[in-house]
């Protein structure tokens, strides 16, 4: 009797034991959770899906945002939170062999434009003019919803541009285009507005990286599908159809998010094309984001993952203030940049991308000056004849 | 002082320009022709490559498979066609209706100034036959033609059966943005020439056609089809249009792409491309004066050459079934044009993005225009050179005149001598250009009178008519003295020779303008006798080679060199012929479509070459 009844009281001790030790490492498992709740400082997510192009030959570029508009849709992010700007002439043109649909592989397998796009500015509506009011909030009041970019502080916005562009500037439906410090001075706009926690700019265009060159607002994390004299390339040629479907680097990157859902622990450092796919240098900036990309994750941007965790226990929150310092020791980032900043000249943009300073080439003189000087000598041999010239020669 | 305003220096210059003058033109001639015969080489000819955006690459998939309709419908044409004699123009509505286009017809007539042999009457009536494919999505503002000329002698039934194979392929398809016009016309150019006009609404050559009741929009492109044969062993094309115009260098990008993307031969002036081999430079030089000289003859070498005044881009294809073992059927030539017209369809504008006047010495390689037209730079240079120093000598003359006589106040020497040299210059030019206008008018006004004293042909009447009245200008020389008395005779024919070489290279320049092989050929020809012209010296060699490069002369040359090339020299009899049909086709074809060089070899350089023929008599 008495070893049953240790026998038993052993059993329980172990027992209580091993709850106890369950119940701290779940509870230690809660705070873990707890503590992933306060990686990011966004609780709601917006995409400003930009497509520059229009006209038959720029397929690629409607088909190009598209894709990512039905990744971003399916990732969670609604239609009221997306403001998709396109030149939308792709589906109803007549040269389209299949009406009414916008393809993205050459094996027709993904109709991109489907039953339930909802393009908010369309057509001859995507000028530089409403991409900038959209971005700052300065909109007339008549301005319906959909066409609003409603964020606050806690919004992460992901902006996607592609198009033609060129070293310093992006080229706007043929007839405008928008600079890098233009683009620069809009997103400062939207961060002395606090219209953003942080904001992932992606573009998708030749020389693709001059773009982000000049940004200086915190919180910017920016992806390019080429460098500074590089050409974007495209892909998926479709004879039956007659053009090119996509771009290499958006293909690339949406076939990386197909693998994405919206509970994935994929991070930013994934997200990367190599050359021997994407053939152009894809280039990122990382250098004004205060976290590290390694803890980004990807649904942080392209997915509206709501944060909700139903348990029973109680949690006690600690501000962990070692975790916070390594964070940043882990950075290594220079505190000037935390302080908020004027002008675009200030930082040393070259050294940030790691690009060699240009050479400046040695141009000769420029025919005003040249005629200039010939004026000068030959009023002087005029004035003095033409027999003084063998005292020079 | 001055460089200029002061005597002693001017003189100075004068001697020096003088002195100089011989080795710098004989230096810019030969420059000139160097640098013609350079063009071939790298730097200066360049690889084409398609600048228009919109048509990208040869991306389209080709799903053309009705060989063997269009060869039935070849057949049925054929047969049709012989049994009425004319177009048949029932079956071919028909038939166009069946296939599934609106269907039009136009009849024309024209009366000719001279019957030739194609045509044998002065009048001459047809009916064109024309369906249009509307584009199943879009407005029709703009279309593409595709147009097979008929001609009585050319039989063209493939290329008409291919056509309406094509049509019933088109018509299954919906991504048509454009309208597609299937064009047939009768009596080859004249047929196409009556069907432009009444679509654009103008009346440029004085044909009368009736009104067209259906119409597609702006044309944006043209191909016109010549086939005769069921196989063919390699396409040809031809790009030289009416005076010398060119369609934009894309189209025949676009034509070459697809012939390597569809494995066909494709030949330019006949001769297919090899630039690896040793002489790939000369068979180079030889399609680039190949092109030289059919330009310059300023012939519609097809349909398209018409459709270029309107400036809508064509060509014409030619199938040419030769003695070569790899021979294409229908449906290999078919899927060419599918693909042509399917990137055409992409277009959203006039072709405008690349060359318009452009040399070819290949089918792959051209020389854009500011590389070739430094070479006639150079050969006008020489007449300005030329002009300069008879200037010079006029000048020291006149003051060589009045110094030891001491020139009376400074009044200028010149005037009143010049005054007397002026006043004999206007007598030889108003006779020279009284020539001219007599071998342009007479010879097709006074056929009738012609044909009633002599036993000869109206056409042939013309003919003779022209070369009598230019061999009679070659006696003005002698009779002019008679009515013109010089006091001063020394200078008389200096000014003559200037002016002619002011005027000679006038024209020169203009038609080099708009028309650079007609300009390099007849500078290259004239520009050396014209300088070399003048009463002292060895008379007889200048008469024999002035009347060896008179513009007839050049004509007669051209056309030996041109067989030549061609690899089917003639023996002189036959090229006499042919130098006389030539001359009745350009008379006629300026009548008929407005061709320039008639006009302007009779009109402009007849009389300036008169006019060296009497510096070179002057007495």
């Amino acid at each position: 009797m008495a070893v049953t009844d240790s026998l038993s009281r052993a059993a329980t001790v172990l027992a209580t034991v091993l709850l106890l030790s369950f119940g701290s490492v779940a509870a230690s498992h809660i705070e873990d959770q707890a503590e992933q709740f306060f990686r990011s400082g966004h609780t709601n997510n917006w995409a400003v899906l930009v497509c520059t192009s229009r006209f038959w030959f720029n397929y690629r570029h409607v088909a190009n945002t598209l894709s990512v508009y039905r990744s971003v849709k399916r990732l969670g992010i609604p239609d009221s939170h997306i403001v998709l700007m396109l030149a939308d002439d792709m589906a109803c043109n007549p040269r389209n062999p299949k009406p009414a649909t916008v393809f993205s592989h050459k094996n027709m397998e993904l109709n991109v434009y489907g039953d339930d796009v909802e393009v908010d500015y369309r057509s001859y509506e995507v000028t530089v003019e409403n991409f900038l009011r959209v971005l700052t909030g300065r909109i007339p009041p008549s301005t319906p919803r959909s066409k609003r970019l409603l964020s606050d502080d806690r919004s992460n916005i992901l902006i996607y541009m592609t198009g033609h562009g060129g070293n310093g500037f992006l080229k706007f439906q043929d007839s405008e285009e928008i600079t890098n410090i233009e683009l620069a001075d809009a997103f400062e706009q939207m961060w002395q507005k606090r219209r953003y926690n942080e904001l992932l700019f992606i573009i998708d265009t030749c020389q693709g990286a001059s773009m982000y060159e000049r940004f200086y607002s915190p919180n910017i994390m920016a992806l390019a599908s080429s460098q500074v004299g590089e050409d974007s390339l495209s892909h998926q040629p479709d004879p039956a159809i007659g053009v090119h479907l996509m771009d290499r680097y958006t293909f690339y990157v949406l076939e990386f998010l197909e693998e994405i859902n919206p509970a994935s622990q994929t991070n930013m450092n994934d997200l990367v094309c190599p050359k021997s796919l994407c053939v152009s240098t894809p280039g990122h900036r990382t250098d004004l984001f205060q976290r590290d990309p390694k803890n980004v994750l990807i649904t942080d941007f392209f997915g509206s993952v709501r944060k909700v965790e139903i348990t029973t226990e109680t949690i006690k929150l600690q501000q962990d203030s070692e975790i916070m310092e390594s964070s940043y020791k882990e950075d290594q980032m220079d505190e000037k940049l935390m302080e908020p900043l004027k002008y675009a000249e200030q930082l040393p943009v070259a050294q940030i991308i790691h690009q060699k300073p240009k050479l400046k080439d040695w141009h000769p003189p420029g025919g005003f000056i040249l005629g200039l000087w010939a004026l000068i000598i030959m009023v002087f041999f005029k004035t003095y004849g033409i027999k003084h010239m063998k005292f020079i020669f | 002082m001055g460089l200029l305003s002061d005597p002693v220096r001017r003189r100075a210059l004068a001697r020096l320009v003088l002195r100089l003058n011989a080795p710098l033109c004989v230096l810019s001639y030969v420059a000139g022709i160097a640098w013609f015969l350079a063009l071939v080489f790298p730097p200066l000819t360049q690889r084409t490559y398609m600048s228009e955006n919109a048509m990208g690459s040869t991306m389209v998939e080709e799903q053309f498979a009705g060989g063997d309709r269009a060869r039935a419908f070849a057949r049925d044409f054929a047969a049709h066609r012989k049994k009425s004699g004319a177009l048949p123009v029932a079956w071919l509505e028909r038939t166009m209706r069946s296939v599934g286009l609106e269907v039009y017809t136009q009849s024309f007539s024209r009366k000719l100034p001279f019957p030739d042999e194609t045509h044998e009457r002065y009048m001459v009536s047809g009916t064109n036959v024309y369906g249009i494919l509307r584009a199943p999505r879009a407005a029709s503002t703009e279309s593409l033609v595709l147009t097979v000329p008929c001609g009585s002698d050319s039989t063209n039934s493939q290329a008409v059966g291919l056509l309406l194979a094509l049509a019933a392929h088109f018509r299954g398809q919906i991504y048509w943005a454009k309208d597609i016009v299937f064009l047939v016309t009768e009596h080859d150019l004249l047929g196409t020439e009556a069907w432009l006009e009444a679509y654009h609404d103008v009346n440029v050559t004085g044909m009368q056609s009736s009104p067209l009741q259906g119409r597609a929009g702006a044309i944006q492109a043209a191909v016109a089809l010549e086939l005769s044969s069921d196989v063919v062993t390699s396409l040809d094309v031809a790009v030289e249009g009416l005076n010398g115009q060119l369609p934009n260098l894309d189209l025949l990008n676009l034509f070459q792409t697809f012939c390597q993307k569809g494995g066909l031969l494709c030949t330019l002036q006949g001769k297919p491309e090899d630039w690896t081999s040793l002489d790939g430079p000369l068979q180079g030089l030889q399609t680039l004066l190949l092109m030289v000289l059919r330009q310059a003859s300023g012939r519609p070498h097809g349909s398209h050459g018409l459709f270029l005044r309107y400036r809508v881009e064509a060509l014409t294809l030619r199938g040419i079934n030769s003695f070569r073992q790899y021979k294409y059927d229908l449906v290999a030539v078919g899927k060419a044009l599918e693909g042509m017209f399917r990137k055409l369809n992409h277009l959203l504008e006039r072709l405008h993005q690349s060359f318009f006047l452009y040399l070819l010495p290949g089918l792959s390689r051209f020389v854009s225009i500011g590389l070739y037209m430094p070479a006639v730079g150079f050969l006008l240079l020489v007449l300005g050179l030329k002009a300069l120093e008879l200037w010079m000598q006029l000048h020291e003359a006149g003051m060589g005149l009045e110094e030891p006589g001491g020139a009376p106040g400074p009044s200028v020497p010149l005037p009143p001598s010049q005054g007397v040299g002026l006043a004999s210059l206007v007598a030889p030019l108003l006779i020279s250009q009284a020539m001219g206008l007599a071998l342009y008018v007479l010879p097709v006004l006074g056929q009738h009178v012609a044909t009633q004293h002599f036993p000869v042909a109206e056409a042939e009447a013309v003919v003779l008519t022209l070369l009598a009245i230019y061999a009679a200008g070659l006696a003005l020389p002698h009779n002019t003295h008679r009515v013109v008395s010089t006091q001063a005779p020394d200078r008389g024919w200096m000014a003559l020779k200037l002016v002619a070489l002011i005027y000679l290279a006038l024209q020169l320049g203009c038609i080099a303008l708009t028309n650079f092989s007609l300009g390099f050929l007849l500078a290259t020809t004239m520009v050396p006798t014209a300088a070399l012209a003048k009463p002292h010296g060895p008379r007889t060699l200048y008469a024999a080679l002035l009347v060896l490069t008179s513009p007839a002369a050049t004509l007669l040359g051209s056309l030996f060199l041109w067989r030549e090339l061609q690899e089917a020299p003639l023996s002189l009899a036959e090229g006499w012929q042919l130098f006389l049909a030539a001359l009745a086709q350009g008379v006629l074809e300026h009548h008929t479509y407005g061709a320039l060089l008639f006009p302007l070899l009779s009109l402009g350089l007849y009389p300036c070459w008169l006019l060296f023929w009497n510096v070179l008599f002057w007495k």
